[in-house]
């Protein structure tokens, strides 16, 4: 069976990866699964400075969902380079590398801290957090607003040949005129959802329950929005679309290659059962051979309409 | 190392209105874990609602299990609750760092006051277990609203705990805050003497309960100077360190209840602001 795919020019082993934000660096889950069967891991968004993150309470359950306001909340670019990238890079995995700014100037200076190193596998420019406020355009979110993600993947792509992902919000009227902004730009590919804006309330003490008020909402509450959302896109640009939001099993991975990703994150999965990622690529395995599909990558935009 | 076993419940009783104890058979967990350490249980198995985890405090270790005292408080607990003897649950653990024994043991007559706000009594047992079992003196102080949920008494006496007790409505014990009675015990404890790590005290205080209830204690602990350790509670989603969920603001900025607590000093935590 053959399980890999390329992006851009990199050539992955499987197109079942995990997720930024949702499987810190890679270490904390040693214990549970050979990280060099994961097809890709995603780091934790990292900026060019340190950032502290939200206040607490930071993340609360709500009917098969999660909804977190961490902050991306990390210690900067510098201590990334020092401290966790040297280990990175002597695991057997594919590493994309997540990166993040308040405007161009910061993701430039970032990106190129960065690529003073031996570039990684793939960037994986997170235009869509929405738990911080991103001053680039009149928008909230960089990926709100086309001409701002456009000029910041453009800008992206002259300093460096390196795989480019584009991470894109859901929050938006068009996820796809965003998408076909970003293949404008250069990206080799969008990676879509990050989570949907959304607040948890406290009746009972008359008040928010995240310290930030609002969050992001990730898990098997917003699948069916997300299938959406990478049909939409994948109708509509030629790069690769990669696929995120809810995926807690193999079958999940199938729903989202049918509806046109080449590749997929696993997250909120990651934090329900550190060992998920193991059983859901051995379902997802299961699933093509039942289905007589030899190669997975023959699975995207199969969907019969 | 941690891992996650399917556990079989070995007892799953009622102890209180509200509370139950499980046991629960596993060499691994009854070998590697420590007072003061947590684990995460799954409610339900292959559902998506609950999605997350539920963290409880290791309660008692046994020969070839352990035992987890839990309160319940909303849907995941409850499916807990009617779990049967016999059947299998998820559990991941041992997780985060428990009580740091060393004070307590280091010199002759050093002792421990343990003070319990709640449902936090649920990892203190197993400390008060191991602190008389070293032949070490234990006062514990158990808080709770009313008679009906002070638990635990009886068995903290039998292994050789001073116990004192208060209720909110004064069914049982002193009336009032469990940290009121602790404060005139403090003025005791000031009479132990000499030091622990630098205190002018032979006694340290291990807490866990509600947030404001620990606020007071490491108020009164540091007035007193007497050493505390807490341990916090937080919503938590993975458990292990990844998500940066768990967060509590201490003197060198946030840091995680999972992995880097749940047992901290009193005097890291910025209590204002938890
Ligand atoms: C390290 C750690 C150890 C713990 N040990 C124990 C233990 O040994 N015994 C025990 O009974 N409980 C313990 N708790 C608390 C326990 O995890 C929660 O009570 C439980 O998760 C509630 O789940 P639920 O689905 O029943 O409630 P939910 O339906 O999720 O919530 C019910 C109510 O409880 C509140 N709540 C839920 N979780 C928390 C939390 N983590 N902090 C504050 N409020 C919360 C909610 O806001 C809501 O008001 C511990 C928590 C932590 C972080
Ligand atoms: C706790 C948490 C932290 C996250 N942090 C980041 C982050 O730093 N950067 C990012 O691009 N996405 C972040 N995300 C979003 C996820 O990568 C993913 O896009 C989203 O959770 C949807 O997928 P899921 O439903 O499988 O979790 C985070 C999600 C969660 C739950
Ligand atoms: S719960 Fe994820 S870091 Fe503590």
């Amino acid at each position: 069976m053959g399980l890999r795919i390329k992006i851009g020019k990199v050539t992955f082993p499987n197109p079942v990866w995990v997720a930024s934000g949702t499987f810190g660096s890679g270490e904390e889950f040693q214990d549970f699964l050979d990280l060099g069967t994961i097809g890709a891991v995603i780091t934790k968004t990292v900026t060019l400075k340190a950032r502290e993150g939200n206040p607490p309470p930071r993340i609360v359950e709500t009917p098969s969902g999660l909804l977190n306001s961490i902050g991306l909340e990390n210690k900067g670019i510098d201590h990334f380079r020092k401290e966790v990238y040297p280990v990175l890079r002597e695991l057997k995995t594919k590493i994309i590398i997540s990166i993040a700014g308040a405007d161009k100037k910061e993701i430039l200076k970032c990106a190129g801290r960065l690529l003073e190193e031996e570039p990684p596998d793939a960037i994986e420019v997170n235009l869509s957090c929405p738990n911080v406020t991103q001053k680039a355009t009149g928008y909230r979110l960089i990926s709100q607003d086309p001409r701002a993600t456009e000029r910041i993947v453009s800008s992206l792509r002259r300093e460096t040949t390196c795989a480019l992902i584009a991470k894109l919000t859901p929050d938006v009227t068009d996820v796809a005129a965003i998408a076909r902004a970003a293949e404008a730009g250069g990206a080799d590919a969008v990676s879509l959802v990050n989570t949907y804006p959304g607040m948890a309330v406290d009746a009972e003490d008359m008040k928010p329950v995240l310290g930030n008020v609002i969050g992001g909402l990730s898990g098997p509450a917003i699948k069916p929005l997300a299938l959406k959302a990478v049909r939409d896109v994948y109708n509509s640009v030629n790069v690769p679309v990669i696929g995120i939001g809810g995926i807690m099993t193999g079958t999940d991975v199938a729903e989202f290659m049918l509806c046109g990703a080449r590749a997929v994150q696993v997250g909120t999965a990651n934090l329900a059962d550190p060992g998920a990622y193991t059983r859901i690529l051995a379902e997802f395995k299961l699933y093509l051979k039942r289905k007589k599909i030899d190669k997975a990558g023959a699975l995207t935009g199969r969907l019969k309409t | 190392m941690k891992k996650s076993v399917n556990a079989r419940i070995v007892s799953n009783r009622r102890i209180a209105p509200d509370h139950f104890v499980m046991e629960v058979k596993s060499v691994w967990l009854s070998r590697n874990s420590s007072p003061g350490q947590f684990v995460a249980v799954r409610a339900r198995e292959n559902a998506t609602d609950p999605l997350l985890r539920i963290p409880l405090g290791v309660h008692a270790i046994r020969k070839k299990g352990i035992r987890l005292l839990y309160k319940v408080v909303g849907s995941g607990t409850k499916l807990l609750m009617s779990k049967r003897k016999g059947e299998r649950i998820n559990i991941l653990g041992p997780l985060g760092n428990g009580f740091d024994l060393t004070p307590v043991f280091r010199e002759k007559d050093s002792r421990a006051v343990i003070v319990a706000g709640g449902h936090g009594i649920a990892p203190l047992y197993e400390l008060a277990r191991v602190v008389t079992r070293g032949k070490k003196k234990v006062d514990f102080f158990i808080g709770a609203g009313t008679k009906k949920h002070v638990v635990c008494s009886k068995e903290l006496r039998k292994l050789g705990a001073k116990v004192h007790v208060a209720t909110e409505d004064g069914s049982m014990g002193h009336k009032g805050y469990v940290t009121d009675l602790l404060k005139k015990h403090l003025k005791q404890v000031k009479r132990y003497g000499t030091r622990v790590q630098g205190y002018r005290s032979r006694a340290t205080i291990y807490a866990c309960g509600p947030r404001p209830m620990l606020a007071a204690l490491a108020k009164n602990a540091k007035r007193s100077g007497v050493p505390a350790q807490v341990s916090l509670d937080a919503y938590m989603a993975c458990g292990i360190g990844a998500c940066l969920g768990c967060v509590v603001r201490t003197v060198d900025g946030y840091r995680r209840v999972c992995k880097d607590g749940p047992v901290f000093d009193a005097r890291e935590i910025v209590w204002e602001s938890a």
